[in-house]
Order: structure tokens, then sequence, then C-alpha cells
């Protein structure tokens, strides 16, 4: 948020020039490969590396969301029950007939933009720090769930569509969720930087104040930043019930680290304003192929679980340190 | 007459806080079957003091304009820790007392380095630390089990002198020995001070590393001492990630009601114990109201969110639109 930021992002990312923290993090990835190849020689297959980018791309499709939110200088702390929302919302929907299997996505999706708009008025219109209001909306979704699942024993199972958006292939060889993933990535790639939308994000996530003075309706731009971010969520929620053929209560718990960690760790400046969807991309592959090592080399999930943090705090201390108080 | 008034601004937070919880506690007590007894405060005590002891661990960090997000898992890992350590004759028990508030001590020291030294965003450090302790806590309990000195949790969660909670007089004795010394102390108004302003706490001559570093490493001992009571009185440790996170999520929202500004400088742990009684009775009222425990998630995160939203009345304050953007 500090002015030497400024001249940092006026330049248009992702073509001009690549940030170090993105060649640290692709750099990282080639190394993973290596040590997995070392380990067992099927890490380097096609078919391998295809199953990682298809599991990549649920967790790439939430950390879209949660990179917007994070540029902004803020955060989205409701993915994980919203999530859960997408999922739930759409599986349940997929029951009322083929109507109902018609709008079951677009429905999910709309459950996640609603619960994203509330995040986005609260800390758009209320002023209210977005780590809190998004856990709070975080909590009221627990709760509309544990009543709707509790209360109306709705259909969990997945739509035909949603099963082929997730598991399908329109191209051989090619899964559908990694198209998903780059119809997703490639919208988002050209709103960051090619549409005053996207430039505003940027300018918001530098200072709000200097934004709005420049005439950037920033309180709308900062809502429908948060609004996106929950459809997003809860559009991972809908293919991962594809994926999983259903949706359960808790499945979206293990994404909310993941996408602060792979959007973190793909350079993208917690404080806002700068970071690149490329990073994002570099971030979540290399979270994704850690969980994936870790878990070919059967490491306990105590073991997994503190090499994680470990290593999320050391790729950090590399090169997402603040500057010095002076 | 008017150093009066200025006593009352200062602790407005506090005072509210005071009164939200003896209003709730009044509507318990009056509708509970039993009514005004002493075993009746002394189970809502103990429910109670669990989450105040998290809440005081995040609002030290909170002031200086931080946040723990892993207050839950210190909690849960030091729960872990005292159900293998705090058993056997008087001086083991000691000693196991001492390791445990000991390990609380060091998770927070840790968090406070990485923070101040490796000049990471707290948000980040501490869901990072939190993976890293969540994983120790898994690796000491794979399964939930131990055990603890029966004598010493019967004595800690029973009535003194046959009517006072003896964890509410321990949540007193902690206030008089921790907070107090440290609210008064050089160190304490540093994290005050850059809490408000970092920049003029350090152009001041403020100690603001120690103060910081006291901040976080006070507020593990404070989680590790609720650790050590969760240990009293479910007799055994349970790394349980839903347990962790759920209790960093009510400690925050204690610290909301509790009158502590999440941007820091404003508060004081006091109000954040009275936020986390008030908290805690209102997730009891729906017991007393013969509600189906459904609603209670629901219920919670409602109240959760309506408590976050009241932190916008400030908003009519503002006279300069250019005050809404920081």
């Amino acid at each position: 948020m500090s002015s030497d930021h400024l001249s940092q992002t006026s330049r248009v990312p992702m073509f001009r020039r690549i940030d170090p923290a993105v060649l640290i993090a692709f750099g990282c990835i080639v190394a993973l490969l290596l040590v997995g190849s070392l380990y067992s020689s099927s890490f380097l297959s096609p078919e391998y590396l295809l199953q990682q980018l298809k599991v990549a791309s649920f967790l790439g499709v939430i950390a879209t969301g949660m990179m917007m939110v994070i540029l902004l200088g803020h955060i989205d702390l409701s993915v994980p029950w919203v999530v859960a929302v997408g999922g739930m919302m759409s599986t349940a929907m997929a029951a009322y007939g083929p109507l109902g299997e018609a709008l079951a996505i677009p429905f999910g999706v709309l459950c996640g933009v609603i619960l994203g708009l509330v995040s986005g008025i609260g800390v758009a219109y209320l002023r209210i720090p977005s780590m809190i209001i998004t856990l709070a909306v975080n909590a009221v979704a627990q709760g509309l769930m544990v009543v709707h699942t509790g209360g109306f024993s709705p259909q969990d199972a997945a739509s035909g569509a949603m099963r082929y958006l997730a598991t399908g292939f329109i191209i051989p060889g090619v899964p559908n969720a990694v198209l998903v993933w780059g119809v997703v990535g490639a919208v988002a790639v050209f709103v960051l930087t090619r549409t005053t939308f996207g430039r505003s994000i940027y300018g918001i996530g530098n200072q709000e104040r200097a934004a709005y003075l420049s005439g950037i309706d920033a309180r709308r731009a900062v809502m429908l930043v948060f609004a996106t971010a929950g459809g997003l969520s809860a559009f991972g929620g809908v293919l991962l019930a594809g994926y999983a053929s259903k949706a359960a209560q808790a499945m979206g718990d293990p994404y909310l680290l993941p996408a602060i960690a792979a959007v973190v760790l793909g350079g993208t400046s917690i404080l806002g304003g700068r970071g690149t969807y490329l990073g994002t991309v570099a971030g979540v592959i290399l979270i994704t192929l850690l969980q994936s090592i870790l878990s070919v080399m059967q490491m306990p999930e105590a073991g997994r679980q503190i090499i994680y943090g470990a290593v999320i705090v050391a790729m950090l201390l590399l090169y997402g340190r603040e500057k010095l108080l002076r | 007459m008017t150093e009066w008034r200025y006593l009352v601004n200062d602790n407005r937070g506090t005072l509210l806080a005071i009164a939200i919880f003896v209003v709730m506690f009044t509507i318990y007590v009056s509708n509970h079957p039993a009514g005004l007894t002493s075993n009746v405060v002394t189970t809502a005590s103990n429910k109670g003091v669990l989450l105040a002891f998290v809440a005081m661990a995040q609002t030290l960090v909170v002031l200086t304009a931080g946040i723990d997000l892993s207050v839950g898992m210190i909690f849960v890992l030091t729960n872990c820790l005292a159900s293998g350590l705090v058993f056997g004759t008087a001086l083991e028990t000691t000693i196991g007392v001492v390791a445990v508030l000991g390990a609380g001590l060091g998770c927070g020291a840790l968090n406070g380095l990485i923070v101040i030294y490796g000049r990471l965003q707290p948000i980040v450090t501490t869901i990072a630390t939190g993976a890293v302790f969540y994983g120790i806590a898994l690796a000491l309990r794979p399964v939930p089990g131990g055990e603890v000195n029966p004598v010493l949790a019967d004595a800690l969660t029973g009535k003194l002198f046959g009517f006072f909670p003896a964890s509410l007089a321990t949540l007193i004795l902690v206030v008089l020995v921790v907070w107090i010394p440290f609210r008064r102390s050089v160190l304490g108004r540093a994290a005050y001070a850059v809490g408000s302003s970092d920049q003029a706490a350090y152009m001041s001559g403020v100690p603001i590393k120690a103060g910081k570093f006291a901040a976080y490493a006070l507020g593990g001992l404070l989680a590790s001492i609720g650790g050590l009571f969760l240990t009293f009185f479910t007799y055994s440790g349970e790394a349980s990630a839903a347990n962790g996170n759920t209790y960093t999520l009510f400690a925050i929202a204690a610290v909301v009601l509790g009158g502590v500004s999440l941007y820091g400088g404003v508060g004081s742990a006091i109000g954040a114990i009275f936020g986390a009684l008030a908290f805690r009775t209102i997730g009891d009222l729906l017991f007393v109201f013969d509600l189906e425990p459904l609603w209670q998630p629901l219920f919670q995160g409602v109240v959760l969110f309506a408590a976050v939203c009241l932190g916008s009345l400030r908003l009519i304050q503002v006279r300069n639109r250019l005050e809404y953007f920081r």
C-alpha cells in the first residue's frame, strides 16, 4: 500500500516483465518434479501431470477469486462454507426434475454470489474489516447449511452436467476441469490487465483513497470483487461436487489455506495492489504438487501439515518480506 | 468530574461488553429451570473461561494491529500436550503444567519472531504456523486419549469454599498476574502504541519490537492456559482441527464484542473476557428456550454477524467522505 508499489504496477503486469517471485515459484515446481522423479519415474509421465493439473484446477478456480480479493488488500475467509454452499445448493437444485438439472450449476454459483455480495457490502459500505465480515458470513453459511441438511434432507448427488464438467473430456486427453480453469483464468487475466475495472482493483489495492479521488467508484468495485470471489468459490464447490459426484458439509475446509497460500506464494502482495495471475497459476500448481508428493511418499497427515506450514513460511521469507520500518 | 468522564470514555467498549454480558446472563438465568444456583454459575463459568482465555490471547495480538489465526491451534496443541504430561505425583504434575505453559509461550514467541524479524504479515504467518501447530498436535495424539491428574482437574473445575467457581477464580488470578502487569508496563504501553501507529511509536523511541514480541508470546501463554483447562474438563486430549478453528473464530467474535478495535490500539483484555462470556451465554440461550440444537450454528452465526455490523455505527460520525477510505 505504499507509494513505491505504484511505480511497479503501472507497468502492465504479466507480459512486460516477470516478477522474481513468479520465477522462484516456477523454479520450485521444477525442483519438486525432479525430487519426485528421483522417488518414482512416473512423476514425469504425461498422465500424472495431467491428473495433477485436473486436481489443481479446482483450487485454481477458487484461488482466482481469492487473488482478486487479495489484490484489493482484503482477504476472504469465507471460502470453506461458500464452497460447500456452492456444492450443496447445486446438488439440491438438481433434484427438481430436468429444469432443476439445467439450473443446478447457475443456482449454486448464484448462492455464492449472494454470500459474496453480503461480504462485499459489509467491507465496502459498512467498512467492516474483511477478515471479520467474511468469518461472520462463513459462520452464517455454515449455520444455513446445517439447518438445510438437518431439516430438509436434500439430494446430495451431483447432476450429469456437473460430473461432465469436472471429470469429462471434450478434447481427448485434456480433462474438462482443466479447460474450465483455463477459461476462468483467461477471463481473469483479461479483466485484470485489459479493463478499467481490473486496473481499478490494482489502484484500490495500492491506495483506496487515491483511487477514490481519481474518480473510481471504489466501494462499488470492492463490492463487485467480493461478489465475484463468492461466485468463483461456489463454482469451485460445484466442480468439486461433480468430481466427487456428491456434496458434503466439510468439502470446502481443505481449500482456505491452500487458496491463500497459492496466491501469496505466487508473489501477490498480501497488502494488495501487486501481483500477477501467472504467479497465482504457479502457486496453485506448486501447492498441488507439494500435496501430491507428500501423499505419494505416504507422509502421515501430521507430517504433511508441519511441512506444509513450514514451506509456506520459508518461501515467504525468501520473497514476501515487508520493508523495514524507518 | 471530568476525569471520571475521560475514564468512562476511554473504557467505553469494555463497559458496553460488561453491559451486554449482564443483560444476556440475566435473561439466561431467569429462564433457566434451576435459577441462580452455584451449580448453574459454575457450569456457565467453566464453559466461558475456555473462550475467555483464548479471547485474551487474541486481544494481546490484536492490540498491536496484528491478528493471530493460530490461537485455536495453540489451544488444541497444548490440550494434547497436557493430556500426556499433566499427571502422576504432585511434582510430575507441576513439571507437566510448567512444560505445557512453556510450550504455549514458545508457540506465541515463534509467531512473534516470524512477524517481527521475518517481517511477514501476521495473517499469513499465523495461518501457516497454525498448520504446523496442528500437525504437531496430531503427531502427539493421532487418536483422542490421554489422562490428567484428577485431583488438580477436579479442584480447578469445581467450587471454592463451596460456592465460587474455581475456574472463574483462576481467570481473575490470570488477569491480575498477566494482564494488569502487562498493561501497566512499558511493554504493554508499547504494544498499544504500535497498534495505534507504528510509525509514530517508532519515532517516539518506544520499544516496538519488544512490545510486539511480548504481546505474541503472552498470547501463546494465555492460549495454553485455555488448553490446560480444556484438558481439565475433558480429562483427555484431542487433535481436532474443527475445535481449533471454532475457537479461533469465536475468539475473534469475543474480541469484537468486547470492544477491542481490530485496527489495533484500542480496547482491553477485560472487555474481551466479558465479550467471550457474553458470546457463550448467547449460544446457551438456545438451550434454555428449548430450541432445536440444529439451529445453534445459524443462531451463533447471525449473532456474530450482527455484532460485527454494530461496529459500523461509527460511520455515522464520519463528516468527510474521505474518512471512509484508509
